[in-house]
């Protein structure tokens, strides 16, 4: 009897503002504890919050970029319920009016075919504190700066139907808020998490089976470890006669396996009520047409037009389009290159995607940090365009650019690699081999005709591999044709 | 000349402003009259004398320099549920007992701005939450008229050290009356501006959508003197509302002949003897004399207000009091076990007994399953009551109806019953509920109790709202009326 997956995401994406959703704090990661929390975050008796406008033209753009309805009217609501890290003893989210809803994110199947991820809503909300359980000698630690940092809750509907496809999605959402610059992206710091409901059903089955909750998932392998083992618990649960019941899981990175934090039974009761701090939130057409009018082209649009323009493979589109940094290096690159552009086009991307995510994968490094920029690689691609140096030389001169931080001309001078396209140079090599080998000569000449490779190499070794390929061919073939 | 006490804010300005007196002189008065008085009324839960002379002393510098405004010098008292920079902010709780504001409530700032002299921080219902001043931390406050009286409340202490002259005026806040009821019980002149006329930073949450500052006073002159400088836009309180602030005093003395005032049939209908009705059919009568003319007007969902507030004001209060968790601020419970430990008892010991009724219902009414059939509900009847009203003021100018159902009531007399307690504001509510700007005034006495009439106005109709209230004080004198043993 086979099985059907069946999982939805809860993505949050820390917003990019400078200051807190409802308070003038900085937003900034990594502050001594408590140093970014005001009267306001600490949730003082008589403050108030103030929305922070950048937040809302965020979520907008967001909705927009997902093709979703940005609501006109959008309202906060009070979530209520009690933890120590949760300063005004409830959040300010967005509950029965979100600011976005109904939008979709196609994503790119291992079969090559492609899926609509159906978004049901995304909502602008604050996050809380942090507690901290180590290092207080049986005290909890409790540290503000968090608390009140802007988010939006991007809530899909249950249409992933393996982990894998969960990480697709995951991972479009990720490209597509760095593009827009609303979320630096930062896993590690938590500026982009999810929480993934998992169900199982009997393949064929019109119910979905119960779900459990797994919180907090900070890394894509994590997601992926974290559903495939939830997925296997559950059937297995099943199978040997039992029942899924409806839980909040935790991952453990560790051990690889989810267990139970809360049942269904204990959940709270948040009971939402519209927050009478905070006025609805309204937007009018010219607004949001406004803030249409900022959007970056979208990834897919970019990979779109790589594909018509310059007719490059929908695969490297997809790579070269799938980080907003790596996008605006490729970009770079070929707006600076000399030459054909469709020509360029395709020798940049083999250029960007084999060398250098290459040497940047090698190394550790983030396409921002890369040791050859998008100009001085433009330089050393026009210098193949040029004939200046070989392609394959280009190579070396590359490693040398990359290690010794140095531009592409300074290289080629600096290690003799410029390309010899002087004729009289390349004939008087030719002359020479061919004096000093007149029995390959004789047979060549009386039709063994694959000696023409010889010839070629013995004028590449006397020039190390400078000569122009196309010249000592041509040379090559009138010379010794005789 | 008179006792500085007697004099109104206004008259004590103009002495101020001529030199007749200082404000070092002006405040030491004051303070004396708070040594004497205020233990047996227990007014204040924190007097700040040497504050106050500080104040007094800075004060008389600007008047000498020339750079005072209208309120400088003049002393006042706030609510404690105002938050003052550095000086213990209790809202009357034991949860707030300890607590040292570090900053100060938009009002309270602006008021420190023009100069005016802060004499302390008066009692008050625990929280607001009350009618009688009996819910307080700090004990029930006494009516300067009768001491085995209470003052009304929640604003019970602003009320009693105003009626008592130990302050000549104080701030208040009213979320289901409670500025206009206890002004009433006390024979004062209350104001509780529109909804979002007045910033509610820093003032303490009670419910969010009701809740507003305003005063509580000798007269109409005094309120729109205060007022003027307490409203406008604050951009830290979203609930503000940007217009301009009219100048009060300019048309405080505009005729009244003409003025249509509307009287609410349902609250002429309920439960008022002939007997308690007369000195406010009385006003009335003065009004018509002063060229007005009488409408009756009905608003039948007006008689839901008590039950629509006690639904929408607890929810709110529910959450807003959640803050209070014994972790950040406030009162702590002893050695707690653990977290759930920390919170139960922090609140537990720390909240008295009308605050945690109320935190029930709120929390009841927002539950799962309860939400719909309450506070759904409550908004609909909410909205009902803000359109009729809307509906009234377009035939009358204002309405009219007194703002108590009873004079002053023992102490001790209604504590056990809290619903009898709730509908002494059955005639209040309805203005908090739409939001609107509405006073009492001192209109006659009934068995040496003093009687409030309560007029209410559209929204941002302050100016009307003081000129109607000026126009009967210019041809009576109940506002002038003290109490004897303060006199």
């Amino acid at each position: 009897m086979s099985w059907e997956t069946v999982i939805g995401l809860e993505i949050h994406a820390q917003l990019a503002t400078r200051t807190k959703i409802f308070s003038g704090s900085s937003t900034a990661f990594g502050a001594p504890p408590n140093t970014q929390a005001n009267l306001v975050d600490l949730g003082y008796p008589g403050v108030l919050p103030v929305l922070n406008q950048q937040a809302v033209k965020m979520a907008v753009k967001f909705g927009l970029a997902v093709g979703a309805t940005v609501a006109t009217r959008s309202v906060f609501a009070r979530k209520n319920y009690f933890y120590p890290d949760l300063p005004k003893g409830y959040q300010i989210s967005q509950y029965e009016l979100p600011i976005v809803e109904h939008g979709k994110m196609d994503i790119l199947l291992e079969d090559g075919s492609s899926k609509t991820i159906r978004i049901t809503r995304a909502h602008l909300e604050e996050d809380a504190g942090k507690s901290l359980h180590e290092d207080f000698h049986g005290f909890t630690g409790i540290d503000l700066n968090r608390a009140g940092t802007p988010l939006i809750e991007i809530v899909s509907e249950p249409d992933m139907r393996s982990a894998k496809e969960a990480v697709a999605y995951m991972k479009k959402i990720h490209t597509l808020v760095r593009y827009l610059d609303i979320c630096d992206g930062n896993m590690q710091e938590g500026s982009f998490r999810c929480d993934a409901n998992v169900s199982v059903r009997r393949v064929g089955a019109e119910k979905f089976g119960t779900r459990c909750e797994i919180k907090n998932l900070n890394s894509f392998r994590f997601i992926e470890k974290a559903i495939n083992y939830e997925v296997a618990r559950q059937i297995e649960l099943i199978e040997s006669g039992g029942t899924v019941q409806q839980q909040t899981r935790l991952f453990d990175p560790d051990r690889g396996e989810t267990r139970a934090l809360r049942s269904k039974e204990e959940a709270n009761d948040y009971r939402y009520f519209p927050d009478p701090d905070l006025l609805p939130v309204v937007l009018d057409d010219l607004f949001i047409d406004g803030i249409r009018a900022t959007l970056p082209e979208l990834p897919d649009e970019k990979a779109q037009r790589l594909v018509r323009d310059f007719d490059l493979p929908a695969y490297d589109a997809g790579v070269l389009t799938g980080s907003r940094e790596v996008a605006e290096f490729y970009e770079k690159v070929i707006n600076e290159v000399k030459g054909d552009a469709k020509q360029n086009a395709k020798l940049a991307a083999n250029w960007v995607m084999g060398e250098v995510l290459g040497a940047l994968n090698r190394d550790g490094l983030d396409i921002t940090e890369s040791r050859v920029s998008a100009e001085a690689l433009a330089l050393l691609l026009s210098r193949i365009n040029d004939a200046t140096v070989s392609g394959k030389l280009a190579k070396e001169v590359f490693e040398a650019m990359w290690s010794e931080g140095k531009g592409a001309d300074d290289i080629i001078d600096a290690k003799g690699l410029k390309q010899i396209t002087d004729v009289s140079a390349i004939e008087k090599v030719i002359d020479e081999i061919m004096a000093a080998n007149s029995k390959q000569l004789a047979d060549y000449r009386s039709g063994k005709d694959k000696l023409f490779a010889f010839f070629v190499g013995q004028v590449m070794k006397i020039t190390a591999g400078k000569a122009n390929p196309n010249q000592v061919n041509d040379l090559l073939k009138k010379k010794l044709a005789g | 000349m008179a006792e500085l006490h007697t004099l109104t804010l206004a008259e004590l300005a103009a002495g101020l402003k001529s030199r007749a007196f200082s404000s070092v002189e002006l405040t030491r008065h004051f303070l004396s009259r708070i040594e004497k008085f205020d233990a047996e009324l227990n007014a204040f839960i924190t007097v700040t004398p040497e504050l106050a002379l500080a104040q007094a002393a800075d004060a008389d510098m600007r008047i000498a320099t020339g750079t005072a405004s209208r309120l400088t010098g003049l002393p006042l008292a706030h609510k404690d549920i105002f938050c003052t920079d550095g000086v213990l902010t209790t809202c009357a709780s034991k949860m707030l007992s300890n607590f040292i504001s570090p900053y100060d409530a938009t009002v309270v700032g602006r008021l420190k701005q023009e100069g005016m002299v802060m004499l302390g921080k008066t009692n008050m219902d625990e929280f607001a939450m009350g009618s009688s001043n009996e819910t307080s931390f700090y004990g029930a406050v006494k009516n300067p008229w009768d001491l085995a009286k209470v003052p009304g409340g929640s604003s019970g202490g602003s009320a009693a050290a105003v009626a008592a002259r130990i302050a000549p005026v104080a701030t208040g806040t009213d979320t289901g009356g409670s500025i206009r009821q206890p002004a009433a019980l006390t024979s004062l002149t209350g104001i509780k501006p529109t909804y979002g006329r007045v910033s509610r930073y820093g003032m303490i949450a009670f419910a969010s959508s009701l809740d507003q500052g305003g005063v509580m006073g000798l007269s109409a002159e005094d309120a729109a003197l205060l007022l003027q400088s307490m409203a406008g836009f604050d951009e830290r309180d979203s609930t503000s509302v940007d217009m301009p602030v009219p100048d009060y005093a300019a048309t405080l003395n505009q005729s009244l002949k003409g003025l249509k005032i509307g009287l609410v049939k349902e609250f002429f209908e309920q439960g008022l003897s002939e007997e308690n009705i007369k000195p406010v059919k009385e006003a009335l009568t003065v009004y018509e004399q002063l060229g007005a003319q009488l409408v009756e007007v009905s608003l039948p969902n007006l008689p839901l207000s008590v039950p629509t507030y006690y639904v929408v004001a607890p929810a709110e209060c529910s959450s807003n009091l959640s803050r209070f968790d014994g972790v950040r601020f406030g009162y702590r419970c002893e050695s707690p076990r653990d977290l759930m430990d920390l919170y139960t008892r922090s609140r537990g010991e720390g909240f008295g007994s009308e605050v945690k009724r109320r935190i029930m219902t709120g929390t009841y009414v927002l539950s799962a399953g309860y939400y719909d059939a309450y506070y759904l509900r409550a908004q609909k009847i909410r909205r009902l009551i803000t359109e009729e009203f809307a509906a009234a003021f377009q035939k009358v100018d204002v309405l009219m109806c007194p703002t108590s159902p009873t004079t002053a009531f023992d102490i001790g007399a209604k504590v056990d019953d809290p619903v009898t307690m709730y509908l002494n504001d059955i005639y209040t509510i309805g203005a908090n509920l739409a939001g609107l700007p509405a006073m009492s005034i001192p209109c006659g006495f009934l068995a040496g109790l003093p009687v409030g009439l309560q007029i209410i106005a559209g929204h941002f109709a302050e100016a009307k709202l003081l000129n109607v209230a000026h126009g009967y004080q210019q041809v009576t004198d109940w506002h002038k009326r003290m109490p004897e043993r303060y006199a």
